[in-house]
């Protein structure tokens, strides 16, 4: 480990434990020796590019897919020998997979029919179900005649109505449109953390995954690069792919010069001053080369020449985008490199620097990341 | 500018009069007139003449005098060979279509199923014995099921009968024809309506505790009711006129109406007759068409 790391990882989830599970589909690696531990009541998030392997991986929890190799156990059970439809484990699929010739009341009775359930259970399960998702009133409309935001509420009862140990959300917000999804986002995660089911989702969106999930994983060709929550990823990415992954970030390549205990420099060909981090970085002689991180909310513009040698350079502004809120400053250095570098919109109409102006970018020792390349 | 936009407009208008017009002639030449004729038959008198049978309208002292006839449909009720005649085809339709969807759901569910490239070749396989006449695959079955056929010498050399079967010249024989004939008829039907499920519905049963054949009964069955219904029809329809198969391959005590046709035709020339027994068949055939075209339209009803 080269960062500071605020992850916990492992140490207190053993309700589902996935241990080096494979998969392969021909000569693709879809799922590559992945190893999670999801604590009770979590809601985790695989959060990675198209083609990454999240949805296998999830529909290796739901049983559509068997493993070539390793574990998945359930609440102390291992499951990867058990048919679909005897897992503990209901999905909302990301198309919804509404029955069509069936009313929102049947959708929701279908899996309690299959228990054999009592027909009066039934009925009450299915009210209480339709009062968690706010859809008494549609019980018994077809799902076509629902729109995208109903039917969502719709699937998601069904698949909560069986009381399962594991609920598995593949794209929830998919099918939405982007000013419903933030809505849902937020009504979806209430939903689930009344009924304090442990839920496992996929997604490619990193926003949707840090607003509903308490922890992430991020993945990539099959791999896990790194899991922790929102903020540890977010605050200390361990690689290159994770940091880009989430948010955006201004990047130097250089090699380490100065090694302490308690700080480190790096030189890098990209900026004039030299770049120092406030811990200590590990390295071996010959492996020095590095990149070093900062994120664009993490430094600050200014028109004077920032004081000490480190950590700041100068340049002209290339461009604002004006965000509301805040703006993005690209930053044009005189190598041509771009910084990106926010400024909060505080005051309404502030004396701020304007378009080709000549300006100082800087950050306090403690801002920087150091990755591997 | 405008000119040519209005004249191309014209143009678009007139074209799209033609393609209406092409096949409201097709079915006015087709259908309509043949009908008109034989409706206009079946209420005339048998005759020796040519053509057999009286006219509808005369002309006799510079006035027209209109000629209608009953009698052929009064004659229809009095002999009980007519009614035995509808009621055995009705039936023999009702089970070479159960049998067709026995047989075929299951072969459509499988292509269905298959990988695309796979889905091709099965598909041609189905149609390709429709690419050779359809007598000649007919004649083909009285080889290979008559005494001496393919079929009994094959069961006799394996031991199985010591007696060649009779199955030639009997019912089981022109249900064997029928399904023959006809398969195809129901699985494209159903194999284009079960190709379009979306596999997902299936998985989401799976994942709410139900097995394969829960899934089928209650997701994928239901919702091939239309496939069903088209393949049915399909099926259904001609096999009530078939007179081809029950005359190659069934007893000369078999009786359907397409061989009674026949008879009143070609052997009592018996024109009027034929004509009302036809137009009986027909009315008879418009029940299940009109019962699917209004359940059809409560589907789209339903639908929107
Ligand atoms: N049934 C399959 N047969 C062959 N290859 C498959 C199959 N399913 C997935 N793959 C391959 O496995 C890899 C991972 O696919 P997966 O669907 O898990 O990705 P994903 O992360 O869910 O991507 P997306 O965000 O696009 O849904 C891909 O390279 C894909 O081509
Ligand atoms: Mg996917």
């Amino acid at each position: 480990m080269i960062e500071p790391s605020l992850s916990r990882d492992g140490v207190d989830g053993h309700f589902l434990q996935i241990r080096s599970i494979v998969k392969t589909y021909d000569d693709v690696v879809a799922v590559n020796d992945v190893s999670l531990d999801i604590a009770k009541g979590d809601i985790f998030a695989l959060l990675g590019a198209s083609g990454s392997g999240k949805s296998t991986l999830l529909r290796m929890l739901a049983g559509f897919e068997t493993p070539n190799s390793g574990k998945i156990i359930l609440d102390g059970e291992d499951i990867v020998s058990l048919a679909p439809y005897r897992r503990p484990i209901n999905m909302m699929f990301q198309s919804y997979a509404l029955f069509p010739h069936m009313t929102v009341e049947q959708n929701i009775a279908y899996g309690l029919k299959q228990d054999r359930m009592p027909k009066a259970m039934i009925a009450d399960k299915v009210v209480q179900m339709l009062r968690l998702v706010h859809m008494e009133k549609y019980a018994k409309r077809k799902p076509e005649q629902l729109s995208g935001g109903q039917r969502q509420r719709v699937a998601l009862a069904r698949s909560l109505a069986k009381s399962p140990k594991l609920l598995l959300l593949d794209e929830p917000m998919g099918a939405l449109d982007k000013k419903l999804r933030n809505r849902m986002q937020l009504e979806v995660v209430d939903i689930i953390e009344s009924v304090g089911v442990t839920c496992v989702m996929v997604t490619h969106d990193q926003e949707e995954a840090m607003t509903m999930a308490n922890r992430i994983a991020i993945m990539e060709e099959g791999s896990i690069v790194q899991s922790g929550t929102p903020r540890d990823i977010y605050e200390a990415p361990n690689s290159l792919q994770a940091a880009e992954f989430i948010g955006s970030m201004n990047l130097f390549r250089g090699a380490i010069t100065v090694d302490a205990q308690d700080h480190a420099v790096i030189d890098s060909d990209e900026i004039n001053n030299q770049l120092y981090v406030s811990y200590g970085v590990t390295t071996a002689i010959e492996d020095k080369h590095v990149v070093f991180a900062v994120r664009p909310e993490k430094t600050l513009i200014s028109r004077d020449q920032p004081q000490g040698e480190y950590n700041w350079c100068r340049g002209v502004v290339h461009d604002i985008a004006y965000l509301g809120g805040h703006s993005v400053y690209h930053i044009r250095l005189n190598n041509g490199k771009i910084l990106y570098s926010f400024m909060v919109n505080s005051d309404r109409f502030a004396d701020q620097p304007t378009w080709e102006e000549q300006v100082y970018v800087y950050w306090s020792d403690d801002s920087g990341l150091v990755l591997r390349p | 500018m405008k000119k040519v936009t209005e004249r191309l407009k014209r143009h678009a208008e007139h074209g799209k009069r033609w393609v209406i017009a092409v096949p409201t002639l097709w079915l006015m030449l087709f259908f309509a007139l043949p009908f008109l004729i034989v409706l206009k038959i079946a209420f005339a008198e048998s005759a020796i003449a040519i053509p057999p049978y009286t006219q509808l309208l005369t002309m006799a002292d510079d006035a027209f005098d209109l000629h209608v006839y009953f009698g052929n449909f009064i004659f229809l009720t009095e002999d009980a060979l007519y009614l035995t005649a509808y009621l055995n085809s009705l039936k023999m339709a009702a089970i070479s279509t159960f049998l067709c969807l026995l047989i075929g759901y299951p072969m459509a569910y499988h292509i269905a199923r298959a990988k695309p490239s796979t889905q091709t070749v099965l598909l041609l396989l189905i149609l390709l014995p429709s690419w050779t006449s359809f007598l000649i695959r007919i004649y083909a079955w009285i080889g290979i099921l008559k005494s001496n056929g393919i079929l009994n010498n094959t069961l006799m050399w394996l031991g199985v009968v010591d007696q060649p079967l009779a199955i030639l010249n009997t019912n089981v024989a022109v249900y064997i024809g029928i399904v023959y004939a006809y398969l195809p008829f129901m699985i494209l039907p159903l194999y284009a309506n079960l190709v379009k499920h979306d596999h997902s519905l299936i998985e989401a049963s799976q994942d709410l505790g139900a097995r394969w054949l829960q899934s089928f009964w209650r997701i994928t069955f239901p919702l091939s009711r239309n496939g069903i219904i088209a393949g049915c029809m399909l099926v259904f329809i001609p096999v009530v006129g078939e007179y081809v198969i029950p005359e190659l391959l069934g007893g000369t005590n078999s009786i359907v109406i397409g061989k009674v046709l026949w008879q009143e035709f070609f052997n009592n020339r018996d024109w009027p007759l034929a004509s009302s027994l036809a137009l009986i068949m027909l009315l008879l055939l418009m029940l299940p068409i009109h019962f699917f075209r209004k359940y059809q339209e409560k589907e789209w009803e339903e639908g929107k």
